[in-house]
């Protein structure tokens, strides 16, 4: 086995990788597939959260907690984000590495905005006492926005390793496939937050 | 102070019941010898590098099966201590509070922890070999599940000596599974558990789902993929659609263990309704995806034993795809008495009862390929045969129970658990033992003893007969499920006597099993065609065992059981397929990371199960960890050049 290791090693790299355009197509499709199932885990966050969002066990509603300036701020720098990260695939697709690596720091720094205000608004609502122990309406007003971002912080971790790899690599058909995945991630993102803006924050205050 | 320490090590190491000490005394001595055998035969190197760390389908499948059958015999003891306390009225042979712990972890453990594994580990033993391909479509992903899997299994098992089992049923209904009704950490081990191997398997809906729609040999249309393949596909169309529900249901239920959320609880307006909804969103599609390969493996074997095409190919594939969707939209039919109203029970109950016409259409599939086959009856066809008319009762009844009224009758008493045992016995268990001894000699290039799996057959066969036929019975008569005795005066002795001999006759059953592997391993009938069954696809027309690359050449395929085809024109005389030239081989370099990130997903589920952050922080930077690295590796493949194909081929086919 390890014999065989090392013979192949100097074929693979000379041997060039026609298999590789294949290989990077199939996990873009497999990506696919995961958002699918992303997609159903939000579904079922988002019943749970409009069973219970009347449940406020005589605390305070969406009415009386959420502020509705802050999030359509929020919403903003998403929808923004989400628009240098398709500017970041633009350039990419011009061979503009330096371009590429920009509009993906930007989206970061973009992303990181957003993951601010959101922890901003949940200790506010903390300090003032109101936490997901305080009601069903708040456990899944929590667990659902809080999902949300826990996918975004882990979107910017990520592309923040893949800008330090297109740096080393450059653009070739791996990081070529990496960049188009986080992409993907980010406009779905991006598209479940317009559902948690309309049917947490707009229905909660209208 | 030391007393203090006392009391804590007696609850963590759970004391004072003697099968449990019996229990701790095994786990011990298994440990001890399994590390004594390996240091003394040098093979801890071995078992790392061609083991722990591989992302070959074929060794992955093997660990899974591995896996399964222990969880089969430690969820099989677990049915036979419940069969041994209810053999008589007030027996005194568990208690209450054991019973529960006992049925509990014996559903968890058949259903996730034997079931599935076994499935998965058919999955990747035959997909890839009956398309064509050299491998799945994620290897890495595919050894990432298989260990998520595995420790989640060992985390969920450990509960019964460390910190007390989960005790609320294998569903863990709240208000039951909330802190208010168990304080212990049994149910924090329950959402762990399955919650990682539950990740795993979602994983591996995705990679397969890939694997079939992308990664099909040249030719092999839609209409000409075998039919366990399709039926892998429609379950794993069901997985991806129901486990991201699971993966929610488990964590709000943690969120209101862990952190006093209130979404199932009595108080702060939570509402246990909805998790009863959310846990039969995942749990109904989930009967339907351990199944569906049962019935994709009923297929081949009846193919290949009657020797004849399958009948009703297309009728086939539109069944299952249309359960693998339609298992969606009957997961209300669980609580038809929990007063959902009569429309909502009527829409149920329809549903239910449609779901019931495509699987009868396959049962008659089944019948008219045998009809004028010439049948050969080996072991994987006694338990094809043998599955039909189990698994006909199995499914009237069901019907039975999905009339909404009538269910008011039948609800949570014997007549169920026979019913539910009936088809996930006769359907799912005699299915994958089918496999199994289908596919054996492609894993491991020998059959397994004919006379001993007769044996095995017969007796795991009558034992369920003679076991649940009484339950239906019973359970008319007014037993009620999850009791842990009862008096004289019920009259329901004799019956659940009968009931007993025959769950010890099923453990007889596995025991034959157990050395049919044994005798076979010993006395091994080795398979140096390739072919042992006279079989129709693929996988069969390579090497057994199947090389590490699966296919020298890729094939190229023409016809629908294109390997029964091929030898039909090479016996007419006629010329084979010509076949391309060999050029090297693209290989997944094996990783250690799978094994590693899963350990650290233990280490998480273990603190987080103790309510100890010290141990859960540091487990997830594990996690974290593992992921860069495996993001950061771009050294991940290498090629087989030609000549040690040449060698590798010349090698396998040395028998021939």
């Amino acid at each position: 086995m390890a014999q065989t290791h090392n013979r192949s090693q100097a074929l693979a790299h000379a041997g060039g990788h026609e298999g590789h355009h294949d290989l990077e197509e199939l996990r873009k499709f497999g990506f696919w597939i995961f958002l699918i199932t992303d997609c159903i885990l939000f579904s079922a966050l988002f019943a749970t959260y409009l069973v219970l969002h009347e449940n406020t066990a005589g605390g305070p509603g969406a009415k009386e907690l959420f502020e509705m300036p802050g999030v359509i701020a929020e919403t903003f720098i998403l929808l923004t984000s989400s628009f240098t990260s398709g500017l970041a695939v633009l350039a990419m697709n011009a061979g503009n590495r330096k371009g590429l690596i920009f509009w993906l720091i930007v989206t970061v720094l973009l992303g990181a905005c957003f993951i601010g205000m959101e922890v901003t608004e949940f200790s506010k609502l903390v300090s003032e006492g109101h936490t997901i122990y305080s009601s069903a309406f708040l456990s899944g007003f929590f667990t659902l926005v809080g999902t949300h971002g826990l996918h975004v912080s882990l979107g910017i971790c990520w592309i923040t390793a893949l800008i330090i790899q297109l740096t080393r690599r450059g653009i070739t058909p791996v990081t070529r496939r990496k960049v188009h995945i986080t992409s993907l991630y980010w406009h779905f993102l991006d598209a479940v937050w317009i559902f948690v803006f309309t049917f947490v924050y707009l229905m909660g205050v209208m | 102070m030391i007393d203090q320490i006392k009391d804590f090590a007696s609850w963590f190491f759970v004391t004072g019941d003697p099968l449990i000490y019996g229990a701790d005394v095994a786990i011990v001595l298994t440990m001890a010898a399994i590390v004594i055998v390996l240091t003394y035969f040098k093979k801890w190197g071995w078992l790392w590098r061609e083991w722990l760390t591989t992302v070959d389908h074929k060794r992955v499948g093997i660990m899974y099966i591995i896996a399964s059958l222990l969880m089969l015999f430690r969820g099989g003891v677990d049915a036979l201590m419940m069969r041994t306390q209810l053999a008589f009225p007030d027996m005194k042979f568990l208690s209450p509070e054991h019973y529960n712990e006992v049925f509990t972890t014996h559903g968890v453990i058949m259903i996730l922890f034997m079931a599935m594994p076994l499935m998965f580990g058919l999955f990747n033993i035959a997909v890839p070999l009956q398309i064509g391909a050299r491998d799945v479509a994620f290897p890495f992903l595919n050894s990432l599940s298989f260990w998520l899997f595995f420790f989640g299994a060992m985390l969920f098992n450990m509960s019964f000596v460390i910190g007390g089992s989960a005790n609320a049923g294998w569903l863990s209904y709240p208000p039951l599974s909330e802190l208010t009704g168990s304080p212990g950490v049994g149910e924090d081990f329950y959402i762990w558990g399955v919650q990682i191997s539950g990740i795993g398997s979602l994983m591996t809906g995705i990679n397969f789902i890939v694997t079939i729609v992308k990664m099909r040999a040249p030719g092999m249309t839609w209409s000409k993929v075998p039919m366990f393949t399709w039926s892998v596909l429609s379950s794993c169309i069901a997985i991806i659609v129901a486990f991201p529900v699971l993966t929610v249901t488990l964590a709000l239920l943690f969120l209101d263990r862990f952190l006093g959320a209130h979404f199932f609880t009595m108080d702060g307006g939570g509402n246990a309704m909805m998790y009863v909804n959310l846990i039969w969103m995942w749990g109904h599609p989930e009967v339907y995806i351990v199944v569906l390969p049962a019935f994709g493996i009923f297929s081949e074997i009846v193919a290949t034993f009657s020797k004849k095409r399958l009948f009703g190919y297309g009728s086939m594939v539109f069944a299952m795809i249309s359960i693998s969707l339609m298992a969606y939209f009957t997961w209300l039919h669980h609580f038809f008495t929990m007063g959902s109203g009569a429309d909502v029970n009527l829409f149920f109950a329809i549903t239910t009862m449609i779901i019931a016409i495509p699987t009868g259409v396959k049962i008659f599939n089944w019948l008219f390929t045998m009809y004028r086959g010439r049948i050969t009856i080996t072991t994987p066809m006694l338990w094809t045969i043998g599955f039909i008319p189990c698994f006909v009762i199995g499914g009237m009844t069901g019907v039975m129970l999905s009339v909404a009224p009538a269910d008011f009758q039948f609800h949570n008493s014997y007549f169920l658990i026979a019913h539910f045992h009936q088809v996930l016995i006769g359907g799912v268990a005699f299915g994958y033992f089918a496999g199994l001894s289908y596919w054996w000699p492609k894993m491991f290039g020998f059959k397994l003893n004919e006379t001993i799996g007769k044996w095995a057959f017969w007796t795991w066969n009558i034992g369920f007969y003679v076991c649940f036929m009484p339950q239906y019975v019973v359970g008319l008569d007014g037993m009620t499920r999850r009791v842990s005795s009862y008096g004289w005066d019920t009259g329901w002795w004799a019956l659940n006597f009968i009931s007993t001999i025959g769950g010890f006759l099923m453990g007889l059953g596995f025991l034959f099993q157990v050395w049919q592997i044994a005798h076979s391993i010993k006395f091994m009938e080795k398979d140096t065609t390739g072919d042992p069954w006279g079989a129709r696809t693929l996988e069969w027309s390579i090497p057994s065992p199947a090389p590490m690359y699966n296919f020298a050449m890729t094939p190229i395929v023409t016809d629908r059981d294109d390997w029964w085809e091929e030898k039909e024109r090479i016996a007419a005389g006629k010329a084979p397929k010509a076949k391309p030239e060999l050029e090297p081989i693209h290989m997944p370099k094996n990783s250690p990371l799978p094994f590693i990130q899963s350990i650290c997903w233990f280490i998480v589920g273990f603190g987080l199960v103790f309510h100890w952050l010290w141990i859960a922080i540091p487990g997830f930077i594990g996690v974290a960890a593992t992921m860069l690295a495996h993001s950061f590796n771009y050294d991940t493949d290498y090629y087989i050049p030609v000549d040690e194909i040449k060698r590798m081929e010349a090698e396998a086919r040395g028998g021939v």
